[in-house]
Parts: structure tokens; C-alpha cells; sequence
């Protein structure tokens, strides 16, 4: 099952480095990881996507909560939220495929960010999945260069994480 | 307005730390500067970095108190790595202090530099770097709170040179708060109940405790539970002592090489009440094996990743052993009826013990079996006992039958050979003038042999007890059981002589060689030689293994027993 792992932790030195060895200690996967300080400059918000297990999970949600520096641990997934992942891409845009990456990036709802005499950079934004269904609708051979900053999300309503 | 290093030792001292085991070096001169200048910490100078952690560890093993080292920066780190580990793997409450260099050579390759903070946290609880002198006091109450609350462990904080030499106001915090950091204490009470209710209706029983009643000072509380229940008592390598040994309703050491009558009355429970343990291979064998009986278990722990990591688990309590055991035991206050088939299990159980599987072949060599049971006999079962890895270690836990707590102090789950004469400085240090006995072989003694000297220069009595069958026992016994007696690299030869080498060092050496001077050995090493530290080189039977086995993949029951070979 995948998991969408949020984690309020101390903004101290090493901090990334104490999650990161966990995972890669006991074996758990990480899909992506991203993390950056809060509206409160001492904490900082980790997302974890993640793969396993009811198990295994119950195990990562416990174990982070044992890192010292870990304030709140909560598994996203476990109810209603909403995800987002950023993608900026930089394609190859001339001649009768300048038109057609436009069309895409409009199709999707991207925004082009970066335009030369030969490539545009596409920024898009949207749930995982949808970003793999742009890079998957276009033609392989175009895409120069993409960054993903892993997925982010939060939980719905009255669903908060905060100290 | 003090300096860094002064602050560190007013901390030791606010902290009541009598001993600080280190080594000295660069980094951490301006502090060894500060301890020169007062008396209430003592120093204790090991000859190598890792012994001073082992013996922080023992010292807080045997008293309860946090154990702390003090090292340099790079190598004295590095040398306490191994230290740190073993002390993680059996949670034990400890603060190492290592100099680091200064904070602005940090990065750029300095001599005797070493990311501490990244070498370490793998097998740390917590670790700090301090970057400035103001966060020193604060940082280092810190380590102490966080390395001796919840599930203990121990604690790194790595000082740089230039913090040591800066000074400012000493403040030392009554109290530690921490929004990230507030280990849970009480169990549910609800759970509690439950908990109760299911050991009412148990018709095969079992007490399962292990290292966490002795990290929580509960071992009379679990003797007051146990007999209350009338239930069979197993112990952990870990939990040893936690439930006295010569007690009838104690059924042995379970796992590995526990008992046949523990692994069979585990195995067959259909509740288990777990105790500071947490169900790992050493202790219940292959868990298919192990799951293939239905049974229901309440696991009581402190750390809530112990529970339901290995065994899935039916009523999790989660909090501090002894308040837990207090509240059972208030529960059941007004008296406890257990189920009338108890009685049956206990004739169940009976039939087990009547296996004698701790029964061993005589010979006309030394049985090492025999030695740990004329040491317990000698030393009126009394003793400290600390041990290394290895066959030796199973014998002493199997032969010396701990009736208290912190006595037996062995390396159980890092498995750490070398450990054993380190740990009985520790011992001996927070225990004067206490019977201590290192249980050891001839492999693993040498492994922090220099130990003898340190030994000299503080005069701590330790009693050497060399099981000596000139190879790595451990070792050569798998070879023989699941490697065609291919005895790959498991002999030892070119041993010293022991008994020069512990005279060369001023102690006594005795080479014993004959089942019939075992005894009168013993004794004049306990009595006569009381005050000095005695090694004795028992020579023992080479082809004597430790029974009952359970070999690595196999189920709890499937055990081998010495009568079997």
C-alpha cells in the first residue's frame, strides 16, 4: 500500500540525516521526500511517500515518533487529504512540435515558464499521478531534462498537523 | 563567568557522577584541565576508548545510575563505537562526551577529526554537536534526561575544542522540557483490565520477562505478580535475575539455548504475559514455527516499537514495567483465581523439567559446566558475574542461577565479544568491595586484554575465570554441528601463557587443569587472593557444547539435546 507519511521535527542540524538513516536501517522504502521549514521557523514539515505494508507501516509510524527530534508523525493516507507534486520540464520545441507542446501543456493545465528558440520548460503541478500521464503522453524522444519535488500534501478540513 | 570545559565538569558534578571512564587526547584537554582541578568526579584512565564505554556501561548495568565516558576527537571516537552499539542494543542509560576539533576547522579534514554526530547515530539515542558555549550546560542535562527516561540508551555529545575555551555564565536547568520528547510513563488502565481479565481465563500460561524489568527496578514487583498468579516464570538472557532463579516456579532461560522445559511451556502457552522483552530470534526461533500455535499475548513495554514488531500482539500495555506490574497487582489486590487447568499445565511442565536438559557428560577433562557451578557454589550465588560471547556465556547463564537483579551483565543483544573484563572495572566500581566474577574464554579476553592494566592501577579485584579450550567454542561448535567439522579459522593457537602475562601485569595467575582442583582454585581465589585481581586459566574439555540447541531457522521446540549427540 502506498502511504503518504507527514512528520513535524525539530529545524535542527543532522535532523534529514536522522529520518533518512532510519529508513535506509530497517530497510523501508522512500519514494520521495521533501521537506522545508514551517510558517514556525524551529519546526519543519518532512513528506514521506512510502511502500509497505499494514505492518511495516505501523512500524515507520512508531519508530519516527522514537527519533528524538520528531515532534508529530502522521500517516495522511489514513484519511481524507489532498497531494500535489510540482514537475518542471524542459522539452524540445521547434518546428511542428513547438505547437503541439504548447497544446499539452495546455491540455494539463501546465504553465511554460521558459521559452528559447528551441525548448520551453513546462511547469505542472497536480497529484503524481497526473504528472507521469503528461510525461507518458509525450513523445519520449522530446523530453530533455525533468525535476520532480516529490509529492506534499495535507489533510482535509479539520484534519491539522501542528504543535 | 567559567570556561566550556568547567562547565562540563560542574554538570558531572550537578549530576552526581562519581566516575567518568575516558582517555585523553587533543581535543578534550581543556576539560581534562578542569577535572585536574577538583576531586568529586573521579577519572578512571582505561588503555583503550572502547573499554571506557564498556565500563560506563556495566557501571550503570550494576546500579542503575547513568554510566559516562569521555573521549578525544576522530580515533577516541571511533574506538567507542562498538561500545555505543552494545549499549543501544541493550538499552542502557549512558552519556558519552567526545572533544571534537574546533569549530571552525569543522569540514576542512583536521586532524583528528571525525563526523561524530554521523559516525554515531546509527546506535545512539540521541546526539548532539554544540556550537556554542551558552547551549553547553543545557545540552548536556539534556543528554541525561533523554538517555535515562523511556526506553533508556545512550547518549553522544560531541564538544569542539573552542567551546571548551570559551566561557560564560554556569546555569545548570533544574528540569528538561521537550515538546518533541515525552516518553510515556502509566499504562492504560483499560488495557490494564483486559490485560487481567485474560490472564484469569489462561489455562496455559507463561511469564515471559526480560532486559526492561531490570532497566525499571521491577524485579520485585514481578516476584510479588508471579506468585501471586502461581504462573511459570521464563527469563531472557537479558531478563536473568530479574526473577530469582532457585524459585520453583522459574522454568529457566528460554530461547537459543534455554531450557527444554521454558521453549516447550512458550511455545505451548496459549497466554503470554511479555514483560520488557521483545520476541527476537535469539528468543522464540522461527516465527512461522512459532506462529503455527494459537495463543493470545499481552506485551507490556515501554517502547511502543517493541510491541507488535515480531509477534502480533493482542493487548498492547504500553509504559514504565514497574508502575504497570504496581497497577496489575493493585487490580488483583482482592485475590486471583486462576483457572483450575493450571494445575494440569503445571504437571505439564513438570514432565519437561523431569528431562533434566541441563544435564552434561562427565569427562576426565574440566567440564566448563562444572566451573560455573562450583563459582556459583564458592561465591554463595552472591556474585557479580559479567561474561564475553560465546559458549561461556551460555554456560554462565545457564549454570549460575541469579537470584537478583544487575547481577548477570553480559552483552546480549550486540553480542560483543571483549566486554567481559571492562564491564567488571564498571561493576566493581559502582559495587566496592563486591564479589566479581568475568566469565570469559580465551578468544574474547583478549580482545580488551590491555584491560589488566588498568585494573592494576585502580586495584579492582576482578576474578578472572578463563573457560580455556584453546578455540572459539561458539564458533567451532556450529562448524561441527552444520559445517562437516570444517573448523574454519576457530582454532587459537600461539595463546600466551595466562598466568605470566597476568603476573607480568602484577596480578595472580593460576592454570588449572584438573576437575578436582576446580574447587580449591576457586576458593583460594575468592578468599585468600581476595583483594587482587586472579586469573584463572581453566584448561577445558575442547569438545564440550553448550545443549539444549535450537540451530538458526529452526521452531522453538526443535530443540537438540546433549543426550541426543
Amino acid at each position: 500500500m502506498r502511504h503518504i507519511i507527514s512528520i513535524l521535527i525539530e529545524n535542527e542540524a543532522g535532523a534529514l540525516s536522522r529520518v533518512a538513516g532510519l529508513f535506509s536501517a530497517r530497510g523501508y522504502n522512500i519514494e520521495s521526500l521533501t521537506v522545508a521549514p514551517t510558517e514556525d521557523p524551529s519546526l519543519s514539515r518532512m513528506t514521506i511517500l512510502t511502500w509497505g505494508s499494514d505492518e511495516v507501516l505501523e512500524q515507520i509510524t512508531k519508530q519516527l515518533n522514537k527519533l528524538v527530534d520528531v515532534v508529530k508523525v502522521v500517516d495522511l493516507s489514513e484519511a481524507a487529504h489532498v497531494e500535489r507534486e510540482l514537475m518542471l520540464i524542459k522539452v524540445r520545441a521547434t518546428g511542428k512540435d513547438r505547437e503541439e507542446m504548447k497544446r499539452m501543456a495546455d491540455i494539463f493545465r501546465g504553465r511554460i515558464i521558459d521559452v528559447t528558440e528551441s525548448t520551453y520548460v513546462i511547469e505542472l503541478t497536480g497529484a503524481s499521478s497526473k504528472l507521469d500521464s503528461f510525461i507518458a503522453a509525450l513523445d519520449a524522444g522530446l523530453i530533455l531534462e525533468t525535476v520532480r519535488t516529490g509529492v506534499c500534501g495535507i489533510g482535509r478540513g479539520d484534519r491539522i498537523l501542528k504543535v | 563567568m567559567i570556561s566550556g570545559a568547567e562547565i562540563v565538569i560542574r554538570c558531572l558534578q550537578e549530576e552526581k557522577v562519581d566516575y567518568v571512564f575516558g582517555y585523553p587526547g587533543g581535543s578534550v584537554l581543556h576539560i581534562y584541565d578542569a577535572l585536574f582541578k577538583q576531586e568529586e568526579v573521579k577519572h578512571i584512565l582505561v588503555r583503550h576508548e572502547q573499554a571506557a564505554v564498556h565500563a560506563a556501561d556495566a557501571y550503570s548495568r550494576s546500579s542503575q545510575k547513568v554510566g559516562v565516558a569521555l573521549v578525544t576527537s576522530g580515533p577516541g571516537v571511533t574506538n567507542t563505537v562498538t561500545g555505543i552499539a552494545t549499549a543501544y542494543m541493550d538499552s542502557i542509560p549512558m552519556v558519552v562526551l567526545c572533544g571534537q576539533v574546533p569549530t571552525a576547522y569543522i569540514g576542512q579534514d583536521a586532524f583528528q577529526e571525525c563526523d561524530t554526530v554521523g559516525i554515531t547515530r546509527p546506535c545512539v539515542k540521541h546526539n548532539f554537536l554544540v556550537k556554542d558555549v551558552k547551549d553547553l550546560a543545557a545540552t548536556i542535562k539534556k543528554a541525561f534526561h533523554i538517555a535515562s527516561t523511556g526506553r533508556p540508551g545512550p547518549v553522544v555529545v560531541d564538544i569542539p575544542k573552542d567551546i571548551t575555551a570559551q566561557v560564560c555564565d554556569f546555569d545548570y536547568p533544574k528540569s528538561v522540557q521537550m515538546r518533541s520528547y515525552n516518553p510515556v510513563v502509566k499504562g492504560h488502565l483499560g488495557q490494564i483490565k483486559k490485560a487481567v481479565q485474560m490472564l484469569q481465563e489462561a489455562k496455559r500460561p507463561i511469564i515471559y520477562t526480560g532486559g526492561g524489568v531490570i532497566l525499571s527496578d521491577a524485579a520485585e514487583r514481578l516476584t510479588q505478580l508471579a506468585r501471586k498468579l502461581n504462573f511459570p516464570v521464563t527469563n531472557t538472557l537479558m531478563g536473568l535475575g530479574g526473577y530469582p532463579a532457585t524459585d520453583k516456579q522459574f522454568v529457566g532461560m528460554l530461547g537459543m539455548h534455554g531450557t527444554f522445559e521454558a521453549n516447550n511451556a512458550m511455545h505451548y502457552a496459549d497466554v503470554i504475559l511479555a514483560i520488557g522483552a521483545r520476541f527476537d530470534d535469539r528468543v522464540i526461533g522461527n516465527p512461522e514455527h512459532f506462529g503455527e500455535e494459537k495463543r493470545r499475548v499481552i506485551h507490556i513495554d515501554i517502547d511502543p516499537s517493541s510491541i507488535s514488531k515480531r509477534v502480533k500482539v493482542d493487548v498492547p500495555i504500553v509504559g514504565n514495567v514497574n508502575d504497570v506490574l504496581d497497577e496489575i497487582l493493585k487490580l488483583i489486590d482482592g485475590g486471583f483465581t486462576a483457572d483450575p487447568e493450571v494445575a494440569d499445565w503445571w504437571k505439564q511442565i513438570d514432565e519437561w523439567r523431569g528431562r533434566n536438559s541441563l544435564a552434561y557428560r562427565q569427562s576426565e577433562h574440566i567440564m566448563p559446566q562444572y566451573v560455573v557451578e562450583k563459582l556459583y557454589e564458592v561465591t554463595g550465588g552472591d556474585a557479580f558475574v559479567t561474561s564475553d560471547v560465546g559458549q561461556h556465556q551460555m554456560f554462565a547463564a545457564q549454570y549460575y542461577k541469579f537470584d537478583k537483579p544487575r547481577r548477570w551483565i553480559n552483552s546480549g543483544g550486540l553480542g560483543t565479544m571483549g566486554v567481559g573484563l571492562p564491564y567488571g572495572m564498571g561493576v566493581l566500581l559502582a559495587n566496592p568491595g563486591s564479589q566479581v566474577a568475568c566469565v570469559t574464554g580465551e578468544g574474547s579476553i583478549q580482545m580488551c586484554i590491555q584491560e589488566l592494566s588498568t585494573c592494576k592501577q585502580y586495584e579492582l579485584p576482578i576474578k578472572i575465570i578463563n573457560l580455556n579450550n584453546g578455540m572459539l567454542g561458539m564458533v567451532r561448535q556450529w562448524q561441527e554441528m552444520f559445517y562437516s567439522k570444517r573448523y574454519s579459522q576457530s582454532y587459537v593457537t600461539s595463546l600466551p601463557d595466562f598466568v605470566k602475562l597476568a603476573e607480568s601485569y602484577g596480578h595472580v595467575g593460576m592454570r588449572i587443569e584438573k576437575p578436582e582442583d576446580v574447587e580449591p582454585a576457586l576458593r583460594k581465589a575468592f578468599t585468600e587472593y581476595k583483594d587482587r585481581l586472579v586469573f584463572m586459566d581453566f584448561i577445558i574439555d575442547p569438545g564440550a557444547n553448550v545443549f539444549p540447541m535450537v540451530a538458526a531457522g529452526k521452531g522453538l521446540t526443535e530443540m537438540i539435546l546433549a543426550e541426543d549427540i
